[in-house]
């Protein structure tokens, strides 16, 4: 196990691109299917100390952990979907609308659940004291949100389109533009904090936190696709983003993601 | 099956987002039959990890699974048995909570963290003379950390993400491919 300490920047590009391309080599040679993201990923290089080196132990659910927490319309504000009204003025950005459905991993909607959300400004900064790019601040942005899944399981949010930024996992680390999103599911085993990306990012190949999903099947789902039909005329582009969270009794998954 | 929308780590950058007032307390401290729930995360290094997130799911006292909305804007009267607590910055976190009841009772408990790809789940069972059936299929070596404390005000839970004495965590069926 190497001993190099979290956020080493020591690093390039480069040498991080080969290490990826290595452990990409050795996935598909065995052909030994793993979980998704890959915990023990160095090229991310704070997971070096912080991933399980032991197999998960497997349970089967017991009765609390076939349930999930219960939100309502008294935890969320209505206004808590656009991040774009929640200052005085307007946020300086790519204004946008980012919807999907959130289903199970039988097509069932996970419906009245809990979706948060927080990502940087269109600069590429986070409202959050620790982040040091020296990038603007937009005193009308936050950059965090909160919304129900309707009956359907559909969320939505209109937002600001958030920049990439720099970060020390290695020299001249740049983290593709995203949007993180927490998510409950009907089962508490469906519990979910992820990552949506937008298509077309050329910092996609370069990043180890999404290039930890070893699957390119699979992490291609996290890259929301351009949809005209959410595109709203003469105030925002549009963006879908659906979302599986698979249960406890999941099996091998079919190839019926139409 | 549809194919699972994979993880990510929760980053560095949830302390603005993911926690609220009141998101630690499911209970006022203090109140009649509250109890601490505590530990400390700590790395392979032995280390604190000052940014972790947890999150608890525990039945009611009576062992009912709550059915009650409300833990983001908590009344102080409701008890909804999910929280949510940040590490802070000795890699300590606490919930003010109601004891678990039930047979084998345990708090369900969900990590996410700066360097963790995904969110680990695990479960703190009451410490208890007969242990819980499925304890008794963890080899007996690591069984510990899947064991509450008891204290006098509560329990503790510490978390070893690796190493020595590293936490058993759980696979529910989910992360196999």
């Amino acid at each position: 196990m190497s001993s190099q300490p979290s956020d080493a920047a020591a690093g390039t590009q480069a040498e991080i691109s080969a290490e990826m391309a290595e452990i990409d080599k050795t996935h598909t040679s065995t052909g030994h299917a793993r979980p998704q993201p890959v915990l023990n990923y160095p090229p991310y290089r704070s997971s070096i100390l912080r991933h399980p080196t032991k197999d998960l132990h497997h349970a089967d659910p017991e009765e609390i952990e076939r349930w999930a927490p219960c939100f309502g319309p008294q935890d969320v504000g209505a206004l808590e979907a656009d991040l774009t009204v929640q200052h005085p003025g307007e946020p300086i950005g790519e204004r946008i609308e980012v919807t999907g459905r959130i289903r199970d991993g039988a097509g069932r909607p996970v419906a009245g659940q809990l979706v948060e959300i927080w990502q940087a400004n269109a600069a590429g900064r986070y409202i959050h004291q620790r982040d040091q790019h020296p990038a603007p601040i937009d005193p009308n942005f936050t950059g965090v949100g909160r919304c129900l899944s309707d009956a359907e399981g559909r969320y939505r949010f209109t937002t600001i389109r958030p920049g990439p930024y720099p970060w020390k996992n290695h020299r001249n680390a740049w983290r593709p533009a995203h949007i993180h999103f927490s998510l409950f599911g009907t089962d508490f085993t469906q519990r979910l904090i992820t990552q949506m990306y937008f298509p077309g990012d050329p910092l996609l190949a370069l990043d180890p936190i999404y290039r930890s999903i070893t699957d390119a099947r699979d992490r291609e789902l996290l890259v929301a696709r351009y949809d005209h039909e959410v595109t709203r005329p003469q105030w925002s582009t549009g963006y879908r983003w659906d979302i599986v969270l698979t249960g406890p009794h999941r099996t091998r998954f079919e190839e019926d993601d139409a | 099956m549809r194919r699972s929308t994979p993880g990510q780590t929760v980053g560095p950058f949830y302390h603005y987002a993911l926690p609220y007032p009141g998101d630690h307390t499911l209970v006022p401290p203090g109140s009649a039959n509250a109890i601490r729930f505590h530990g400390t995360v700590i790395d392979g290094a032995g280390d604190p990890v000052p940014d972790a997130l947890l999150e608890i799911w525990q039945p009611a006292p009576d062992g009912s699974v709550v059915r009650r909305a409300g833990s983001l804007h908590r009344d102080g009267f409701t008890f909804t048995g999910w929280g949510r607590a940040s590490t802070d910055t000795t890699g300590h976190f606490s919930f003010s909570t109601l004891r678990p009841g039930g047979p084998d009772a345990f708090f369900a408990v969900t990590v996410f963290a700066r360097g963790l790809l995904d969110r680990l789940f695990t479960r703190a069972y009451l410490p208890s003379p007969e242990p819980a059936p499925f304890l008794k299929g963890v080899d007996a070596e690591r069984r510990g950390t899947l064991i509450a404390v008891a204290e006098p005000q509560g329990f503790r839970f510490d978390i070893r993400l690796q190493g020595d004495g590293e936490t058993v965590f759980l696979n529910f069926g989910t992360d196999e491919r």
